[in-house]
């Protein structure tokens, strides 16, 4: 196999706060190659977020990357990399979507002027040829008219053109990879679908690799062709895309599954899967999804479980994998029963 | 709707229009005008010489006359001519002082703002202790003290003493903006600290130190005259709308007009400063910005 374009090996990023060591991404690791797109979903506060903040050195204090982590990108190691290397990256090679169109953008300056700006900080050319370029990429996301609305403020355009916007920013200076965090949560539907059919486009364009982080596995399917299932902190699960989709190992990606709706089935409630994320500062021992888990038994309480290999690229942290039969006799998660006594 | 639609923002929703169709903006910018025109032009517009003491016997505390539209003051001095030099002297007071206090304090409280972990906990804790000093009473301290501060002098301390309000405004601010998505998607696109400082942070905060601005003119000019009534700020015969009060003082009953055109102007003045501050406050900042 040829060398991934970024390799991220044993990431732990931990928060240390008065009430404890919060260990938000614990121990992960995956590999991202040229022109793919790496899914990484799970609910909120399973660390994917943290994880795309770690590989751009993001996190702020109390947050720290723990020493053993490694992010390999073009030959260096981000973790180690001084603050000045680090920022010719930022923007540069690597570029980051946020989820939020609406406060993404400063409201005091055109759009046109904050894409321009990320010409300026990385660019040698003049004022003049960032504007020129910026109103070229502004074009390149589907922008009509861009040079009058190049001139606008934020709040003049719809949550849509503001997305627009922001992936023109991310595009700027042609990136090896864009790290989208959450890119259409924050849009309608109809927008959502065609944000993700230009990103998937201008993929195709520029050939540059994406990390999609998002909770929604309709996002998934529709865009990445490998994917990292997220818990507690740690990958779960992950295959490629298809694999998943058919073959879902974890109970955790079952549960993910099962919450989606489908057409295919009449329901009158959408499953949930019961409980929350328990908070980083206290992970359970063992499995971290054992509570919520309706196969979890007495192993999973003492020994954590690894990721297991099974099948061709497809890894899951579950003891299921050497005893699958226990998955013939599901049980009520731990959360709910401890619910029904009280 | 489809929301790719350019969204037309009407007419009225923006800062200056919120600001030019509001009546008391008008009134006030109108009232301000029409106060600080004379005085600035006081050589040209003040009938006399606002020192001049012409006939201390027969021209004294006379009561208002064509010759003399204000009265004159105890001294045979033009009350008119002395009301236009001392609006000269108090708005420039005003002036300087608040654009003093105004760098003073957006510098302090962007730094105190921007700087993480203890640095900035050190200077939030300084501000906390300069804004338990009451400003009044500091000033009337040093200026007792101190009787013979020139002008200079005078203006610089009413500046270095007027600034924490503000530091903290703009503390929180910056605190505020920190946090904000577009600051962190700046980090990420690569750009610099400094950078991030001038180009995301202090541009938004701008709005809320004009209002400061704004209302804090009005309360130097009175600070200025409450010292100079009490005869520890503009020492006489330099006119100001202070000390020509304190004039007219001890015979307010007999003869109103030596006190009474000063203390209008201060009045008018100041309170048009507030409407302003006041009508800028609700153009810059509505609470309901128009999309969030």
């Amino acid at each position: 196999m040829t060398q991934p374009l970024l390799s991220v090996q044993n990431l732990s990023t931990y928060f240390h706060t008065e009430t404890g060591v919060a260990r938000s991404v614990d121990g992960v690791s995956f590999d991202i190659g040229e022109a793919e797109t790496l899914g990484i979903v799970g609910e909120s506060g399973c660390g994917k977020s943290v994880t795309a903040l770690s590989i751009l050195r993001l996190i702020q204090a109390p947050g720290r990357i723990e020493p053993g982590s490694r992010i390999e990108f073009e030959g260096k190691d981000l973790v180690t990399l001084g603050d000045s290397a680090m920022r010719e990256i930022r923007g540069n090679r690597i570029s980051m979507i946020f989820q939020e169109p609406m406060s993404a953008l400063n409201p005091v300056f055109t759009v046109g002027d904050q894409v321009a700006e990320v010409g300026r900080v990385h660019g040698t050319g003049s004022r003049r040829d960032a504007w020129n370029h910026a109103v070229e990429m502004l074009a390149l996301t589907g922008i009509p008219s861009p040079e009058e609305r190049a001139k606008q403020y934020p709040h003049q355009l719809s949550g849509g053109m503001r997305q627009r916007v922001l992936i023109a920013m991310a595009l700027m200076m042609k990136p090896a990879l864009i790290i989208a965090d959450e890119p259409t949560t924050a849009l309608d539907v109809t927008i959502q679908a065609q944000i993700l059919d230009l990103l998937t486009d201008l993929q195709k364009k520029l050939g540059t690799s994406i990390l999609m982080i998002t909770h929604d596995l309709g996002v998934i399917a529709e865009t990445a062709s490998r994917v990292l299932v997220m818990y507690g902190g740690e990958v779960v699960e992950e295959a490629d895309v298809r694999v998943l989709f058919a073959n879902a190992h974890h109970p955790y990606t079952e549960g993910l599954m099962n919450a989606m709706p489908q057409i295919t089935h009449e329901r009158e409630r959408l499953n949930v899967i019961p409980g929350t994320v328990p908070p980083p500062t206290a992970w359970p021992s063992g499995c971290r999804f054992r509570d919520r888990c309706p196969y979890a038994w007495e192993k999973c309480e003492k020994e954590h479980p690894p990721l297991y290999q099974i099948g061709e690229r497809h890894n899951s942290r579950c003891h299921l994998a050497v005893e699958p039969e226990r998955r013939a006799h599901p049980h009520l998660p731990l959360v709910e029963q401890v619910g029904a006594t009280l | 709707m489809n929301s790719d639609t350019p969204i037309v923002i009407p007419r009225g929703w923006t800062a200056r229009s919120r600001l030019i169709r509001d009546r008391s903006t008008i009134l006030a910018s109108c009232l301000l005008l029409a106060m600080a025109i004379p005085c600035f032009l006081a050589p040209l517009i003040s009938p006399y010489d606002p020192a001049a003491q012409p006939d201390i016997v027969g021209l004294q505390s006379v009561a208002p006359s064509f010759a003399h539209p204000f009265g004159t003051d105890p001294f045979s001095r033009d009350v008119l001519s002395r009301v236009i030099y001392g609006g000269r002297l108090s708005l420039t007071v005003a002036i300087i002082a608040t654009i003093v206090s105004v760098t003073l304090g957006t510098a302090y409280g962007a730094a105190a703002g921007y700087s993480n972990g203890i640095a900035g906990a050190i200077l939030q804790r300084i501000l906390d202790a300069l804004l338990s000093i009451p400003r009044l009473l500091l000033l009337i301290a040093i200026f007792a003290a101190w009787r013979d501060a020139p002008l200079f002098y005078f203006i610089l301390v009413l500046g270095f003493t007027g600034w924490y309000g503000l530091a903290r405004l703009v503390r929180g601010q910056v605190l505020a903006l920190k946090g904000r998505d577009f600051v962190q998607s700046a980090r990420a696109l690569g750009a610099s600290r400094a950078r991030i400082f001038f180009r995301h942070v202090l541009p938004n905060v701008w709005s809320p130190v004009i209002v400061a601005a704004t209302l804090g003119i009005g309360h130097v000019i009175v600070l200025e005259a409450g010292l100079s009534y009490l005869g520890i700020g503009v020492r006489q015969p330099t006119a100001s709308w202070g000390n020509i009060i304190q004039d007219g003082s001890d015979q307010m009953a007999t003869h109103w007009w030596i006190s009474f055109f000063p203390g209008m102007a201060i009045v008018l003045t100041v309170m048009a400063f507030n409407v302003l501050g006041d009508s800028l406050l609700k153009a810059l900042e509505p609470r309901r910005s128009v999309m969030e």
